[in-house]
């Protein structure tokens, strides 16, 4: 299989568009809230590779085409944040306290859980900028001496988790504002958990943009800090 | 025409933020730097919201599958946390939901002081 596929541009950017649709198809056919179609899709395309022995680099030599409209498309976020400026501004002090109590609470919880685990100082670091966008992360984990690869993976971990849990996690805690939601799923789960942000409504997604800038930003500054506690 | 006008913007903006992401000794990416620079050309007129609305609506929404491809990749970390796989998913998973729970919580208390008509 893989010797056909070899060459192809089009397979992995069709398996990848199919697995959506089908995965969106499956949501609206079951009409259930609890079906995630990132989730689903992702697991599409695993059962496709695995089944077809085909390797992840003969898929992602046609999938890295959709993947390099990520710069493009979080540069498009700045349209929604614009539009809701208002909102941004009458929260202002909120939105701040919000976005650095969860940063505080990311650098924290993670200090907290490598002592019960018994982290390495490496891993620890390696963990540090789980919460923000990958790109910005990788280069907190290299500048700290963290495995680069793993953080990737937890980066990409947290996002398609935040993105499947957050709806149920901002029931369960009684967040019902809006402003409040987007900051949430944004401080969590960067870019990932936003792109749910933006299917739940267009000030929780300008939020959730907000906070993939501002916690991405602060965590460069604190996890130098915290690097020196563990 | 209009879309590709659209969209010539769009990259515009994030040719601008790989050009800052090359030349400035910061640990921020392009994307970074465009979401930040398109808000400003916003904010002072330079761009009005009319010349990109309907390309970065539809690039919005198509988003979650750009992230696919990142996450069909994870098939091959397992080498890497094989052995931790346990420690390293409960922390990821434990942090993420506290992260989410306090942002929100603290936001929601905050602006129940000042802003009204949220929810």
């Amino acid at each position: 299989m893989n010797n056909i596929l070899n060459s192809s541009t089009f397979f992995g950017m069709f398996l990848t568009l199919a697995a959506y649709v089908l995965a969106v198809a499956i949501k609206k056919k079951l009409k259930s809230s609890l079906i995630n179609p990132l989730l689903i899709a992702i697991m599409i395309c695993i059962a496709v590779i695995l089944a077809g022995r085909i390797e992840y680099d003969t898929y992602n030599q046609g999938a890295k085409y959709i993947s390099v409209l990520l710069t493009p498309a979080t540069v498009c976020l700045a349209v929604p944040l614009y539009t809701q400026i208002e909102k941004l501004k009458q929260n202002f002090r909120a939105i701040m306290a919000g976005i650095i109590s969860g940063v505080l609470t990311s650098l924290g919880s993670i200090l907290l859980m490598a002592k019960i685990f018994g982290f390495s100082h490496e891993e620890y670091v390696t963990f540090l900028p789980k919460s923000i966008t990958t790109a910005i992360g990788m280069s907190v984990s290299e500048e700290l001496g963290g495995y680069v690869a793993i953080t990737v993976t937890i980066i990409v971990l947290t996002g398609v988790f935040g993105n499947i849990i957050c709806e149920l996690v901002l029931k369960l805690f009684g967040i019902r504002n809006r402003v409040a939601k987007g900051i949430a799923i944004g401080t969590a789960s960067h870019a990932i958990g936003t792109s749910k942000a933006m299917e739940i409504g267009e000030i929780e997604g300008a939020m959730s943009s907000l906070s993939i800038v501002v916690s991405g930003i602060l965590t460069v500054i604190l996890a130098s800090i915290f690097a020196g506690l563990h | 025409m209009k879309y590709l006008k659209q969209m010539m913007i769009i990259l515009s903006v994030s040719l601008v933020g790989e050009l800052l992401h090359e030349l400035l000794p910061l640990p921020v990416p392009a994307s970074i730097y465009g979401i930040i620079g398109m808000f400003i050309m916003l904010y002072t007129g330079l761009i009005r919201v009319e010349q990109v609305r309907e390309t970065s609506s539809f690039l919005i929404e198509i988003m979650p599958v750009m992230f696919v491809p990142a996450a069909v990749g994870l098939i091959n970390s397992w080498d890497v946390l094989k052995s931790h796989w346990l420690s390293y998913v409960t922390v990821t998973l434990v942090s993420t939901v506290i992260v989410m729970a306090v942002s929100g919580l603290v936001t929601q208390a905050v602006t129940g002081k000042g802003g009204k008509g949220n929810e």
